[in-house]
């Protein structure tokens, strides 16, 4: 009962807490708000992303990846928060000269949580899962390369490629290695991660233990609950009533004054990978011309729009690619803000008097908020928009298989996802051979050095092209009690490792 | 409920969208999308569809979520534990605000009091649900921090205290909205006792106001609420949708709304097929409850007159 706001004075603060007291014991019920801290603290976080089922090769959504990643389960590879990616699973690796040939020695000691022991053949099994016809997973494609894998012995897996693939180890990091005697991995699991699964109330929480036989270090607390909310408004209130410890990213920008203002939290804002952008369909009319795309471009005033969302959070960006990838480079500079010349540009392209088309527009915040923006920016030089408001579920259908639209809104938010402007059959149809050449060079690429020169080449050629309209930038902001510390801030594809969070006594 | 059940089936499929895309994420290639469909059944012809779901109905067999896996059935018992006696308690507390307001308001109309009971009412009817609710989030946890903002304790009711205190403010929510229209309807049913000339004639038999009232008033003016009450227990069961959103309570409401949301296909229907046969119940037993309060409904018409 000391979370009182501060300005109430203390008379009716008295007064409040005898009510307070009074109404509680009439209830029969303690004041549970503060939860003890310590080694074994129990750490709640609150988050707007409830997982659909515990299986991320079967369509469970982004919050599988933020409860269960590195925390339940645990790859050959780790992607860190800092965007490198480390050994975790793996204890020493050797690739051969021709760049085909990968050889990963186990970490030893290492045990599941229903106490297998690790070995190569649950590697092999786990990685099998991802590349099979049935699976459903995303990361499917980035691993075409992998021709064959051979267990020799226990401790080894031996992975052979048909062509060279520098990011092997980072597309590993995404394959959960898991127990392969594991049944109904839908609604159980059994990794070798720091915690283990220890109940999950569908449409409420999930929560984790600390799993004692972990091999690596203890994390810093016994108990992470993740509490899933629909709103950010209510996910906002558990905050301040002190219900969650922490939440993993806010949603609403409104809703941040509230915490900066208030001594008793910590607002924290990391690099975030989360891109908004306007999507053509580069297939058709009039969009299949650079120079209406690059005219639209220039009519957008991005700053502003950011400004109008996010107030003074989040980042302009000239192309799809973060400041955290390696091959970023500044592109904002690329058709910037220029209403005059967008017009003249859209009269050399053969619409003097501008044209009209649909923007497919998810229902959800900031979609169509940036849809009514970009009505009144275009409006401007002439082209005239309409809105077609769709749920995300029509937008798979619609436009991610169909390709049945003219533009659509969309944000993606995977890190290191250049990769589909080299993939002429992805939904806004980009085709440039140069590009397409690029993407696939930097990934037969012998060093990460040649792989970075090529994608900046292929960066820049995107903008120049002026592929897509990139809008912004998401921030990535982590509010947290002050007691609380030791959480990822950049959350990079929506992981959330919890076992660094220490909260105080 | 054959018809409902059909009606039901085809204008969820009229929804543009797919169950399968639920599955898939962006970077997914055709033939996984098509390995989701065939996975959940959307690539067959819509009567192919609902023969497999009629045949399901038959054996009261509910399908399984197409999202989690989980037997839709199984879910829909866990949810009920939680909007059951939700839908209950606030039930309960609106009857027991409503019915002395409400006779108050008809009995005292001519005075202050009563004008302004009938006055709040009306506005209560007209304000929306979760706007209540935002409002006692915000007095209640938010500035008072009496009680959590919402959630549900993953313990369940084997803490009981824990679990009303987490449910007191979704349940005074409903309970207020409900109690609004009730009170018109208790009052109106008073007004109309109070006019009829049995009471008067009880009067001048010698029986005082208040005896009147109680001895002959409130079985006739039961009559007509009860039918109300039926017909608004069926809509706080549906109506919890709003509030459990609001509240994040992982009830039969979010099921149906996260359902519709990712076209879960046998979540929805499985939602709908069972309050469907509730509200059946509820409107069944507040019949019966009827001919045991007024025996005049319990022959044929003919013994009325």
């Amino acid at each position: 009962m000391t979370a009182l706001p501060a300005r109430a004075n203390r008379t009716s603060r008295s007064i409040l807490k005898a009510t307070t007291a009074a109404v509680l014991l009439l209830m029969g019920v303690a004041p549970v708000l503060s939860a003890e801290g310590g080694p074994d603290a129990t750490i709640s976080i609150g988050s707007l992303y409830e997982p659909q089922n515990l299986d991320n090769t079967a369509g469970a959504g982004q919050g599988i990846n933020e409860a269960f990643n590195g925390n339940v389960y645990e790859a050959l590879f780790r992607l860190n928060d800092d965007g490198s990616v480390s050994p975790s699973l793996v204890k020493d690796y050797t690739v051969s000269d021709d760049g085909l040939t990968y050889t990963f020695t186990l970490q030893p000691g290492v045990t599941f949580h229903s106490g297998d022991p690790l070995t190569s053949a649950d590697v092999k099994w786990s990685i099998e899962r991802v590349t099979s016809p049935d699976s459903k997973s995303s990361r499917k494609n980035s691993l075409k390369p992998i021709a064959s894998i051979e267990t020799p012995d226990d401790a080894t897996v031996v992975i052979k490629l048909s062509s060279r693939s520098i990011s092997l180890p980072y597309n590993l990091s995404y394959v959960w290695v898991i127990n392969d005697a594991a049944k109904d991995l839908q609604t159980a699991e059994d990794g070798t991660g720091p915690y283990a699964l220890d109940g999950w109330q569908r449409g409420s929480q999930l929560a984790v233990k600390r799993f004692d036989k972990y091999w690596g270090a203890k994390p810093e607390n016994g108990e992470v609950v993740f509490k899933y909310f629909t709103e950010a408004t209510a996910l906002n209130n558990a905050l301040l009533t002190g219900a969650v410890d922490v939440i993993t990213s806010v949603q609403s920008p409104d809703s941040l004054a509230q915490f900066k203002d208030n001594p008793d939290f910590t607002v924290a804002e990391g690099k975030s990978t989360t891109k908004l952008l306007l999507a053509y369909n580069d297939r058709v009319a009039p969009f299949d011309n650079v120079k209406v795309r690059k005219a639209l471009a220039r009519a957008v005033d991005d700053k502003k729009l950011l400004e109008a969302v996010w107030g003074e959070y989040g980042t302009l960006i000239g192309s799809f690619v973060p400041p955290t990838d390696p091959w970023y480079v500044d592109l904002t500079q690329v058709d910037a803000y220029d209403p005059e010349s967008a017009k003249a540009l859209l009269a050399e392209a053969g619409y003097p008097d501008g044209f009209t088309f649909t923007i497919d527009t998810p229902n959800y915040d900031p979609h169509p908020l940036a849809a009514q923006f970009l009505q009144g920016e275009l409006a401007k030089i002439g082209v005239k928009v309409n809105i077609n408001v769709i749920t995300a579920n029509e937008w798979y259908t619609k436009i991610y298989k169909a390709h049945d639209f003219q533009a659509t809104l969309q944000e993606h938010v995977n890190h290191r996802d250049i990769v589909f402007y080299g993939n002429p059959d992805f939904y806004w149809g980009y085709n440039n051979p140069k590009v397409v050449d690029l993407i696939k060079a930097s990934e037969e690429a012998k060093t990460v050095d040649e792989q970075t020169e090529k994608l900046k080449e292929a960066n820049v050629q995107i903008a120049e092209d002026a592929a897509s309209n990139w809008l912004y930038l998401y921030p990535q902001i982590v509010v947290s009690k002050k007691s609380v510390s030791g959480y990822p801030l950049n959350g990079l594809n929506s992981q959330f490792f919890a076992y660094g969070i220490k909260k105080a006594d | 409920m054959l018809i409902a059940a059909a009606v039901l089936f085809l204008l969820l499929r009229l929804l543009p969208g797919d169950p399968a895309n639920a599955l898939v994420s962006v970077g997914a290639d055709p033939e996984q999308i098509e390995a989701a469909r065939r996975q959940v059944g959307s690539d067959l012809p819509i009567a192919a569809q609902f023969v497999r779901y009629l045949g399901q109905l038959g054996r009261f067999d509910l399908g399984a979520s197409f999202v989690s896996g989980v037997p839709v059935l199984q879910e829909i018992g866990r949810r009920l534990t939680l909007t059951l006696p939700l839908t209950a308690l606030a039930f309960t507390c609106a009857i027991l605000f409503a019915v002395p307001l409400g006779i108050l308001a008809a009995v005292k109309r001519d005075r202050w009091y009563g004008t302004v009971i009938s006055v709040i009412s009306q506005l209560g009817v007209a304000i929306p649900v979760f706007w209540i609710g935002i409002l006692l989030v915000t007095a209640f946890a938010v500035k008072l921090r009496l009680f959590p903002s919402g959630g549900f304790p993953t313990s369940g009711w084997r803490d009981p205290l824990t679990a009303l205190h987490q449910l007191a403010l979704p349940i005074l929510t409903i309970a207020l909205v409900m109690s609004a229209s009730l009170i018109r309807y208790v009052r109106s049913a008073t007004l109309d006792v109070i006019g009829s000339d049995y009471l008067r004639t009880a009067r001048a038999l010698g029986a005082d106001y208040g005896e009147a009232l109680i001895r002959h008033g409130i079985r006739n003016g039961a009559v007509p609420v009860i039918s109300i009450l039926g017909i608004e227990l069926a809509s706080t069961l549906l109506g919890a949708v709003v509030v459990e959103r609001v509240f994040s309570l992982p009830g039969l409401g979010s099921m149906l709304l996260s359902g519709i949301e990712q076209r879960d296909y046998p979540s929805v229907q499985g939602v709908l097929f069972i309050s469907t046969l509730l509200v059946l119940l509820v409107g069944f037993a507040a019949d019966l409850v009827q001919r045991l309060i007024d025996p005049r409904l319990r022959g044929p018409s003919g013994d009325r007159s």
